[in-house]
């Protein structure tokens, strides 16, 4: 009886009724179902580049083991000197800053038009979504093959129409055409941050401003802009996160040639067909500090759009 | 009166172009997949064409030698094998993150803030800077080519979108509810199984597609950490990358097949789409 009556009491602090638990067992009670998702983390992510790190100090070719040796900041002196590194850094922001670009302006349009009402809005939702939801590999090989091919290719196609000329895509713009599938593909991405951004507004603010007579322009400049400017920064930054690190593209529609290896692809490259481990190492460390420049961006406008949910709620 | 109803009208014709202009836009977006679908039904002469023949006659050939009627590899194994990784994935990803999500938002750890933006930091590191160590991991560990270590590496990739994600659903819930059930003497894993999940299933939910596109979608991974045992579809399809003679009608089918689970789960979580890709940021 006694059992029944006080259990229900004690348990919701500790579960031994009788003692009263010290401030440091609950605060743990408290961890602990955080722990296997923090420590998974921090040795799935973290331990990985602590041993590039260590690595990238070590003059090793993965052809000869026995040849590995420390070599301080050579590699990071080798990596620098690089023209073909050099060349894919360029690459790699010539080809973010295109694309994220061109998928803003473009889905900024886009949601501007989806913010009103017409009819079969959500059908041109849903067809303006399915570019993204094409697995990327395959978006690749659509424009590669299906789009770009300069003998069957739909491009050249269509053009044949109108008597146009049958440009070999790839070959004469191949960063461009690179570029054009990502635009396809994360146009939709920023569509869909600036449409939750517009549909944020605050309407009544709008409404007063259209009574006191102010025009469409007018109150896109002055009201809606502003209030966008955090989604448009969200959207350029996650799409940045994204498009540097972007491999599939690149690795399928010119396999790196033509110009075009980035980065995340010369990475690839140099420790899988040069084995060239402390290189490739070095190029990451180098590739870390360029994202962790645009992820200080970045978490500072995720954390202004939280701290402004958590202080709402 | 007389003023203002021109003025509606003229508004209205505008909407209306507007609305237009949408569809259009939409088409146009549209376009290359209707015509990838269009042409994965064509004879593979019909399909490498210029001009394009719309109104080819429709055949299943293109799928039949994408499923190897034609004698090439089988795509079966890199299908299961990334059904595996990602249902698997995402399976742990929401043990881990579903009572991480719990201690930062219902009942807080300290310095919870900090914690939530350590996970998306880790986002923010490229893949590409971790791949060596990994591979060398890997091969000393005997694990290369094995399906469960890209489990592994796609439940990092995705706990920190889930954890955030579902702090944000967590947080929804009403203090009281929980409470009760504590105060009715639940231990944390009862409360979290028969109190907070339920409520929270929808946004689990949401949570798990997203998870399961991401995994589905990878290939730097699994094209270099896998072989023939363990292949994806990603990594299937970049056979297609070289061109083979007539396979253009072949290669939509691939696509199309390999991306329709994609499709299927992303129009599934189409209104939770941006909060999972903003991280949670936007709602």
């Amino acid at each position: 009886m006694t059992a029944t009556t006080t259990a229900p009491v004690a348990a919701p602090q500790t579960g031994t009724p009788a003692r009263r638990p010290s401030a440091r067992l609950r605060a743990w009670a408290t961890r602990a179902p955080l722990l296997p998702a923090l420590i998974f983390m921090i040795v799935v992510t973290q331990l990985p580049f602590v041993a590039t790190l260590v690595i990238s100090f070590f003059d090793w070719n993965s052809l000869y083991p026995g040849a590995r040796h420390f070599t301080g900041l050579d590699n990071y002196q080798e990596v620098l000197t690089d023209a073909d590194l050099r060349h894919s850094v360029w690459t790699t922001v010539l080809l973010t800053v295109a694309v994220v670009l061109a998928s803003l302006v473009l889905g900024l349009v886009l949601a501007l038009l989806l913010d009103r009402r017409f009819r079969g809005r959500g059908i041109v939702r849903t067809l303006l979504i399915a570019p993204f939801l094409v697995v990327p590999v395959a978006a690749a090989l659509l424009w590669k093959h299906v789009l770009y091919n300069p003998e069957y290719g739909l491009l050249n196609g269509l053009l044949h129409y109108v008597g146009g000329p049958q440009p070999d895509w790839i070959s004469t713009a191949p960063l461009l055409a690179v570029e054009a599938s990502l635009v396809w593909q994360w146009t939709p991405f920023m569509m869909l941050i600036l449409l939750a951004g517009l549909q944020s507004r605050d309407h009544e603010q709008i409404e007063a401003a259209r009574v006191d007579g102010a025009s469409d322009w007018q109150i896109f400049v002055h009201l809606t802009l502003p209030h966008l400017r955090r989604y448009l920064e969200l959207g350029a930054l996650l799409g940045s996160i994204y498009i540097v690190q972007n491999f599939d593209a690149v690795f399928t529609i010119t396999s790196g040639g033509l110009g075009t290896a980035n980065l995340p692809y010369t990475v690839y490259q140099s420790f899988y067909q040069a084995h060239e481990n402390g290189l490739a190492s070095a190029a990451g460390v180098l590739v870390v500090i360029g994202s962790i420049v645009i992820a200080t961006f970045a978490l500072r406008v995720v954390s202004s759009l939280f701290r402004e949910e958590v202080s709402r709620a | 009166m007389s003023t203002t109803a021109p003025h509606a009208r003229r508004a209205r014709g505008k909407g209306a172009g507007l609305g237009l202009l949408a569809w259009l836009l939409g088409i146009a977006f549209f376009l290359p997949i209707a015509w990838m679908a269009l042409t994965s039904f064509h004879s593979e002469t019909d399909a490498a064409t210029n001009p394009p023949s719309f109104a080819a006659s429709l055949t299943l050939d293109g799928y039949r030698e994408f499923f190897g009627a034609g004698g090439g590899a089988s795509p079966w194994p890199a299908l299961i094998n990334s059904t595996v990784a990602s249902v698997a994935s995402t399976l742990l990803v929401l043990l881990l993150a579903f009572p991480a999500a719990y201690a930062l938002s219902v009942n807080r750890v300290r310095k919870w803030t900090d914690v939530l933006f350590f996970f998306l930091s880790t986002k923010m590191l490229p893949v590409v800077a971790g791949l060596l160590p990994i591979y060398l991991f890997a091969k000393n560990a005997g694990m290369l080519d094995n399906i469960w270590l890209l489990v592994i590496l796609y439940t990092s990739m995705n706990l920190p979108i889930a954890v955030w994600m579902m702090q944000s659903f967590l947080a929804e819930i009403p203090v009281a509810v929980i409470e009760a059930a504590r105060v009715d003497g639940a231990r944390l894993p009862t409360v979290l199984a028969r109190v907070v999940a339920p409520i929270s299933l929808p946004g689990i939910a949401a949570t798990a597609l997203i998870c399961f596109i991401f995994s589905w979608n990878e290939l730097l991974f699994a094209r270099v950490l896998t072989g023939v045992v363990a292949e994806t579809a990603p990594v299937f399809l970049t056979g297609f990358i070289t061109s083979q003679g007539l396979f253009l009608a072949k290669v939509c089918a691939a696509s199309l097949v390999i991306s329709l689970p994609v499709l299927a789960a992303g129009f599934a979580a189409q209104d939770k789409l941006v909060q999972g890709l903003s991280l949670g940021a936007v709602k």
